[in-house]
């Protein structure tokens, strides 16, 4: 056994130095112009400053990174062959190469999240989230950075239905948010609609929107799918941005109407005839009321949101979406219409779009072109995936992570990016399938006999 | 006389310069097994291609007749094939939803009635009582099927995890579970063992003597073919050469020609005249 070890290891070795050279060589082409050059200013004019040792450096602890990396996973392997002397390769019982192995690794993860089921973690989440204003170390910042993580949570949840459930990759999914931001924003400039008027129209848009959307790509899938409306999501956008008459261009839309309390605003003076908030139910005034309730809202909206997508997923056309993205052909074999399908994926993702779309405007007072940017298709994509595709649980965790990882990295400045890079990296390697890879069955059939 | 459930009249297909099927007519009738057996590329997933709306026949009718009603497959989208002339297929290289679980699977075939049940989704967002009555008779119906194909214990793990056997046997009832007229089979006995193949045996006689449902079958296990086929149907190179009972076809001097070459009606190799005598 020994003797087979040796040449064994001789030749790792040889492996080993290759590869973290050819780590080093990766680095040295990114770090020679990103970090070996610096532009720098003096007096008036614009000057290049070099900074080769810090290139050197760099390059120098991806080589030694590598190779400490490389020597850990060699040994481990010569360790597990060492323990395991037998025949070099048992030959698989005839039929279990067949079966796929994709599944198994979903059950590993499985077994190892079953032990705090998700219905009780999903239950403390949201009595979290209910007290979140309220606990002591709460504050006006805090509870913005929460309505901001809700805002992602609820378009994740959104594009999940697309992307997670019906398996559609969505690029240009911003492309309803906009749509509900501007119809809310536009309606209410034009025609005087309050946020609870202007919510439901501003979702309804977003999904005939996502109809109209949906017919031109309905034969794409995969690749081209993803391009097309990564295309559509820029087409909305640029429209947005240069159709003045009616948007307002790259100026935006400013003074979108707030959201009442039932008819009461969060205001210090009342309008003319009317009743504050503050007044109604005699409390000081506070601007962080506003803070407070906006968070309400859109917790209030983003629960209704999963409660509807967690149910739907149990219904036909639930199960259905996820029958399209294991196998379109095989749907089709079984009488499904796949048209049918994939427009009301595509047309109930892009209402729930529309309506957190509708929330953002309200509660940024102002919208304009820019908060549109491919950039925000990608971060909500990003989220959905990292989750784990099609889960609920996974979107909250993913949309914390995204949104408050370049919170926190802010400490860090110029380093904020690197670090979460770093973070996606990891993520990627360690969960490949999301942070949450499990899939629970819409229906068992153990245990129904005795439930009804 | 009733006409046959299924009748395919002057059927080709062609692509390109490659003529897949050329001039093929057969009927199969209801509470039948008819076997479609020719040697490799010799156009039998292209018929059944043809049949359930994946290709657009270049020339040829095909007529099923389901409660008094015609439906011309060639003029139908592969979903309405299935859905309303009631066409139900597997396929050579299993399609089943891999990840779902394979009860799952079974409702998926329920589609078309569950989703008129749910009232296109209101219903059953709003949880109605007729909904939900329509469900439990849906698992009921796929209970029933995972019983008789010996999958009740593994109902809610994924199809994908299940053994190549029992994956074949899920995919039928999958098939089944849409309450076809007419079932075809791509291969279904490839790559089972002696043991299963005899159990694919029994459940499709059984399919045929309790649905009386029509069965197509593609198939080069022959002790599939003549064991429990009533007709067989033998295409080369696109062309039918020979139809009939399996124990005519089995001695037709075309068809062995076809199957082992020219000089082979001197001297079959012995293995090969076994398996064409049939084993079951």
């Amino acid at each position: 056994m020994a003797a087979e070890a040796l040449p064994a290891r001789r030749l790792a070795w040889g492996g080993i130095v290759g590869e973290a050279a050819a780590a080093a060589g990766v680095a040295l082409a990114l770090a020679l112009p990103l970090i070996g050059f610096r532009t720098v200013e003096t007096n008036a004019a614009l000057g290049i400053e070099t900074r080769f040792g810090w290139v050197a450096a760099t390059v120098a602890a991806v080589f030694v990174g590598r190779l400490l990396l490389a020597l850990l996973r060699s040994l481990h392997l010569h360790r597990k062959s060492v323990t395991r002397p037998t025949s070099p390769q048992p030959s698989p019982p005839p039929g279990a190469e067949r079966e796929r192995p994709v599944e198994r690794e979903g059950e590993v993860g499985g077994r190892r999240f079953r032990a705090f089921s998700p219905t009780w973690i999903g239950a403390l989440g949201i009595a979290f989230a209910v007290a979140l204003p309220f606990l002591p170390f709460s504050s006006r910042y805090l509870v913005d950075l929460a309505t901001t993580v809700v805002i992602y949570v609820m378009l994740g949840w959104g594009l999940n239905v697309v992307v997670g459930l019906a398996g559609l990759l969505d690029l240009g999914y911003v492309a309803f948010y906009a749509v509900g931001a501007y119809s809310f924003a536009l309606l209410a400039q034009r025609f005087g609609l309050s946020f609870w008027q202007g919510l439901p129209m501003a979702g309804l848009l977003a999904a005939a929107f996502g109809l109209a959307l949906g017919f031109p790509v309905l034969r794409l899938r995969g690749d081209y799918l993803a391009i097309v409306t990564l295309g559509f999501g820029e087409i909305v956008r640029l429209v947005l941005l240069n159709w003045v008459p009616v948007t307002n261009g790259p100026a935006g839309i400013a003074d979108v109407p707030r959201p009442s309390f039932f008819g009461l605003p969060f205001e210090r003076h009342a309008p003319p005839g009317g009743t504050t908030f503050a007044e109604f139910f005699h409390v000081p005034f506070n601007p962080g009321q506003r803070i407070v309730f906006l968070y309400y809202v859109i917790l209030a909206l983003a629960l209704l949101t999963n409660a509807v997508t967690l149910r739907l997923r149990r219904l036909p056309i639930g199960r259905a979406w996820e029958a399209l993205r294991e196998d379109e052909i095989a749907c089709r074999a079984l009488g499904i219409n796949p048209t049918l399908v994939k427009l009301s994926a595509f047309s109930i993702g892009a209402m729930l779009g529309g309506f957190a779309g509708a929330f953002f405007a309200t509660r940024q007072g102002f919208i304009s072109p820019e908060s549109f940017t491919f950039i925000e298709s990608a971060t909500i994509l990003a989220i959905v995936v990292l989750g784990g595709m099609g889960s609920q649980l996974g979107v909250v965790l993913a949309a914390v992570v995204l949104v408050c990882l370049p919170e926190f990295g802010r400490a860090f400045a110029e380093f904020r990016m690197l670090l979460f890079g770093a973070a996606m990296v990891a993520i990627m390697v360690w969960r490949p399938r999301g942070l949450v890879a499990r899939r629970a069955p819409s229906l068992r059939l153990a245990g129904r006999d005795g439930a009804r | 006389m009733r006409p046959p459930l299924l009748e395919v009249e002057h059927l080709s297909m062609r692509f390109g310069g490659l003529l897949a099927v050329d001039d093929l007519s057969f009927a199969a009738r209801a509470g039948e097994i008819t076997a479609i057996i020719g040697p490799n590329g010799a156009g039998k997933t292209t018929v059944f291609n043809c049949l359930t709306g994946f290709y657009r026949p270049s020339i040829g009718r095909l007529t099923l007749h389901r409660g008094g009603r015609r439906h011309l497959l060639e003029r139908l989208d592969g979903f309405r094939i299935a859905r309303d002339a009631g066409v139900a297929r597997t396929f050579q290289n299993i399609r089943l939803f891999a990840g779902m679980s394979v009860l799952e699977n079974l409702l998926v075939a329920q589609h078309a009635p569950l989703m008129r049940a749910s009232l296109y989704s209101i219903a059953g967002l709003l949880g109605l009582p007729g909904f939900r009555r329509a469900e439990r008779a849906a698992v009921a119906k796929a209970r029933d099927w995972l019983a008789r194909i010996d999958l009740l214990a593994r109902a809610d793990d994924p199809a994908g995890s299940l053994p190549y056997g029992a994956q074949r046997r899920l995919e039928i009832a999958r098939a089944l579970c849409t309450g076809p007229a007419l079932l075809c089979l791509d291969e279904p006995a490839a790559g089972l063992n002696a043991r299963e193949s005899a159990e694919l045996n029994r459940l499709l006689l059984a399919i045929r003597a309790e649905l009386g449902i029509g069965v197509l079958l593609i198939e080069h296990d022959m002790s599939v073919v003549m064991g429990i086929s009533d007709q067989v149907v033998v295409l080369d190179y696109g062309r039918k050469i020979a139809s009939g009972p399996p124990a005519d076809v089995r001695r037709d001097p075309v068809v062995i020609k076809a199957y082992l070459g020219e000089e082979a009606d001197e001297e079959l190799p012995p293995d090969i005249a076994r398996d064409l005598a049939g084993r079951g």
